[in-house]
Formats: structure tokens, sequence, C-alpha cells
């Protein structure tokens, strides 16, 4: 059973389980399904005075965040259960085999865990590619997904499932994007930040 | 769109306050905020928590594995993830369902807004967002399960999130909407 669960679980049985959880927040409290809004919670509760704060996050983060904090400290919490009764999943070694040669002529030595620790760990914050990756990348996320009104839950997820035409521009968007990095982006800016063979 | 246009917007539909003549603050149900919908929350994200991880949507890999369209994984995760949320949606206004704590359910509508550029708000920064995601490897949800997964590494990408949310709310009157 451990074995059974432990193994990448199926598109086919992980997306059910991510579709259940919009209706049941509806349904517990009438909370629309969305995560980047957390990242505005946290912005309005910095401890800066109100004048200091641009108006966008002067409101009362409490009565309107306070559920999508505690969410997201739910996901977190979730990911230290997963890590601890399964161990980490080793996704390195479990994606296709096109993708693996792809991201290994750029430049990528390291296929374990969740992500290239040669990228995505503290010591490699200070290099090119874990600046460039993490913070740059970061930034990327938190500004488009304010200024998009939402990230893949709150569009692809929450919009979609309500008919939300401006859910799918949103949605067209965020994999243009991502297509423009993968296939324009990467292959010139890898083997750069990575000291590998373009 | 006959339902939804009631008095909770939910907050992630971001209405201007300076632009809405309804503050933010008065938007919010107050009966979704109790101690026992507290702990609700809290476990649906861990649940959501779990499933990311386990299924490796919260993989870097994974996310170039995609953009690369090398494996139907991920669209399969956020395809059926959508189809059921959209099921599920359709009965609870099917048959008027009620949040546990007997107020309607509604769902504010998406508004196209002004812009010269119908939807550029969605369009651009739907891109920006994409190829955010593509470098993280992560969106969101998949940030705060990693730092839980020990990859403490992205408290810094939750960090520059934080800075681009800032930064977005120091230009959003400059840019169009």
């Amino acid at each position: 059973m451990r074995d059974l669960l432990s193994s990448p679980w199926p598109w086919y049985v992980a997306g059910p389980l991510i579709g259940l959880v919009m209706p049941l927040l509806l349904v517990v409290g009438g909370k629309v399904f969305g995560i980047s809004s957390s990242l505005r919670h946290m912005c309005a509760a910095l401890p800066l005075s109100q004048r200091a704060k641009p108006a966008f996050l002067r409101y009362e983060w409490r009565r309107v965040g306070a559920w999508n904090l505690v969410f997201v400290t739910g996901i977190l919490l979730g990911g230290m259960l997963a890590t601890v009764l399964f161990g980490e999943p080793n996704a390195g070694a479990h994606i296709s085999e096109a993708t693996r040669a792809h991201l290994g002529a750029l430049g990528v030595s390291d296929f374990q865990g969740l992500a290239p620790a040669q990228i995505f760990s503290l010591g490699a914050l200070g290099t090119p590619a874990g600046f460039v990756l993490v913070v740059i990348g970061g930034f990327l996320v938190g500004f488009g997904t304010r200024y998009a009104g939402g990230c893949t839950s709150g569009h692809a997820i929450s919009g979609l499932a309500a008919l939300q035409l401006p859910s799918l521009v949103a949605v067209l968007g965020f994999f243009a994007g991502g297509l423009v990095v993968a296939f324009l982006v990467y292959p010139v800016l890898l083997p750069l930040l990575l000291g590998g063979a373009p | 769109m006959t339902w939804a246009l009631g008095s909770t917007a939910p907050d992630y539909e971001c209405p201007e306050p300076e632009r809405g003549p309804e503050p933010l603050q008065a938007r919010a149900p107050a009966a979704g905020n109790t101690i026992p919908a507290m702990l609700g929350y809290l476990l649906i994200g861990m649940f959501l928590g779990v499933v990311f991880v386990m299924s490796e949507v919260a993989s870097w890999y994974r996310i170039q594995e995609m953009f690369r369209l090398h494996s139907l994984h991920l669209y399969g995760v956020i395809g059926s993830a959508l189809v059921v949320s959209a099921t599920l949606f359709w009965l609870i206004r099917r048959f008027g369902l009620r949040t546990l704590g007997g107020e309607p359910i509604q769902v504010a509508p998406k508004e196209w807004g002004t812009a010269r550029l119908r939807g550029a708000r969605y369009w651009i920064g739907g891109t920006l967002f994409g190829m955010g995601w593509a470098l993280l490897g992560a969106c969101p949800g998949p940030m705060f399960a990693l730092v839980g997964t020990g990859m403490l590494v992205l408290l810094m990408g939750i960090l520059a999130a934080m800075a681009g949310t800032f930064v977005y709310a120091l230009v959003q009157g400059r840019l169009p909407h």
C-alpha cells in the first residue's frame, strides 16, 4: 500500500482530487478557490504604515484574507506530511526521456527530487541560475498573477469551472508565457547560466 | 450570468479599492470565517498540499515536461481537475446549495475591464505569470507545498513573488486593465 501510494500519483487520480477543492471551499465557507491572492494578503499584512502602502494593499486583510492564509499554511503542512509519510518523490526519475535529454543538453546534470539542487537550493541562490530562476521567476509569478487577477487555481480551475471567458484568456496567456520560456528563452539562457554546451 | 452578482465578491477578483464604490473588506462573507470553517480550510489545504507533492505537480521537472509538450501528465491533472470542479459547481448552482453556515454560494464574474485592448490584464498578466511559472517551476500553491517538503529556497521564491505583488500594487494605476 505504501509503495502504491508513494509512486507518483497518476493524473486521473490527482486531477479529480484537486477538482474537489473548489467545490469544497465553496460549501465550507463560500470561499472561492484561489491561491495567489495569499501573496496580496501577505503584502497587506506587512508592518508598514498605511501611508506607505499602495491603495491596493490597504484593506482589512484579517477579515478578507485570513482564510486564505490558513489555507496556504495547510498546503505547506500538506507538503510536509507527504514527505514524512512517503519520502520526497523523485520526480526527476519519472519524467519523460525526451525532457531529460533536453534538459541534460542544456546543462542540467541533477535529476533528483522535485527540482535540480544545482539551481534550487539555498547554496545555489547566489549563482546566476539560482538567482534568475528563483528570484526573477518568483517576481514574475507574483506580478503576473496579480495583474491577471489569478493563477492556475483562480483562473484555470475556479474561473474556467464558472465558465468565465476572461479566465480562458488568462489561461491561454499562462501557456503562451510558459511555451516562450521553454522553447525560446531556456535553450539560450540555461546553457549560459549553467555553463553547459548550448 | 444569472448567479454570482451578490455582495460577496471573492478577494482574488482584486477589485481596485480606489475604483470600486464598495471597499474590499465590506464584501467578505463573515460566516465563512468561523473557527470550524478555518479548520476546514486548513484540512483542505493539507489535502491539496499532499496531492501537489505526490502527483509531482510541484516539480520543476514536470513543469518543463509540460511546456516542452513531452507528456500529458500535467495537462491531464489540470484538465480532469477542471472537469470535476465544473461539474460539481454546476450541481451546486443547479440545486442552489448553501454554505455550511447557511449563506448562498456565489462566485463573482471576472470583469473584462475598460482597457482599449480588451482583456489586456488577462493576456499580459497571464503571459508574465506563465513565464514565471516556467522559470520557477511552481505556481503559487506548489511554492508553499515545496517549502513544506524542506526546499527552503522556495521561501525566497515566495518573497520574490511578494515583491512582484507589491510592485504591481505600486504601478497598478498605470497599467491597462
